[in-house]
């Protein structure tokens, strides 16, 4: 197995647990690492399909773009669950679907 | 080899910060899953966007996520998934796996010699990209407002009403001086 088929199969790995934890997990703070989670995933493959094209710099200027873009969502999250706490006084997605009530 | 241990460690690492009951373990554990994926990147010679994922995504995130959790509190939860575990562990097992049959193995690659630097494909040709980061950076900094902004006017209110309660006297005067003149008239 060679360099590129192990990042390849990181990639995979990590966009599997990312989906696994979006699904599982309850709490908004851990949805939020659970993108994280997924982003770093695609950040890597962008940057590894740069490197594989011989056209690395595109590939990291993607990726830049890509991390400045989940820096703002993570923090745009994390002001929404931080706003939910103090509202709902509960960090569990299942207490925001109050419209279906 | 040492991109097998580094992409290895990268996955746990996910794997623990999704199965954590304890919101700053995750958040640390993410952080770890940052570690490793900037020196997956470094290994391959993307070195500025590994010095920019370390930093940010280690550093910055972790803090913002620490200071979070510090304002809303630990909030360990035992519920139970919404979808049954094992149905998760199937897809996600199902999406690993077809992605897996789809893309691997991989050949070698073949890097050809670089034709642009990674500041000339940034700055010149990716402008557009750089504008966007801008604009996204002040949705960022909208974001920081948000988690600060109730914590501003909780703040703000004990004060007045400590001020109210501790300097009565102006109030009482305002009302008894017009009195006088009342009485005069």
């Amino acid at each position: 197995m060679n360099d590129m088929s192990i990042l390849v199969a990181g990639v995979i790995g990590l966009l599997g647990a990312g989906l696994y934890g979006l699904l599982a997990v309850r709490n908004l703070f851990q949805v939020i690492i659970a993108l994280q989670v997924l982003v770093k995933a695609a950040v890597l493959a962008l940057v590894m399909a740069g490197y594989a094209s011989g056209n690395l710099a595109l590939g990291q200027s993607l990726g830049v773009t890509v991390i400045v873009a989940d820096t703002v969502v993570a923090v745009i999250g994390l002001a929404l669950a931080v706003q939910v706490k103090r509202h709902l006084g509960t960090l569990d997605i299942k207490a925001l679907a109050t419209l279906r009530r | 080899m040492l991109n097998l241990i580094l992409v290895s460690g990268a996955i746990l690492c996910a794997l623990q910060a999704m199965q954590t009951k304890r919101l700053i373990r995750a958040a640390l554990w993410l952080a770890c899953v940052s570690a490793f994926v900037a020196l997956t990147m470094y290994r391959i010679g993307a070195h500025e966007v590994a010095v920019i994922e370390l930093s940010v995504g280690a550093g910055l995130v972790t803090i913002l996520f620490v200071f979070g959790i510090s304002i809303a509190g630990e909030d360990a939860m035992d519920a139970p998934a919404i979808v049954p575990k094992v149905l998760i562990g199937g897809m996600a097992l199902a999406l690993v796996v077809t992605l897996g049959l789809l893309l691997l193995p991989v050949g070698e690659g073949s890097p050809q010699p670089e034709q642009t630097s990674f500041a000339v494909m940034l700055w010149e040709q990716r402008a557009l990209d750089v504008l966007v980061q801008v604009g996204l950076i002040f949705a960022g900094v909208l974001g920081v407002l948000g988690l600060l902004a109730d914590e501003a006017q909780v703040a703000h209110k004990p004060v007045k009403r400590e001020t109210a309660v501790a300097n009565p006297e102006p109030v009482l005067a305002a009302t008894e001086t017009p009195a006088p003149q009342e009485a005069r008239a």
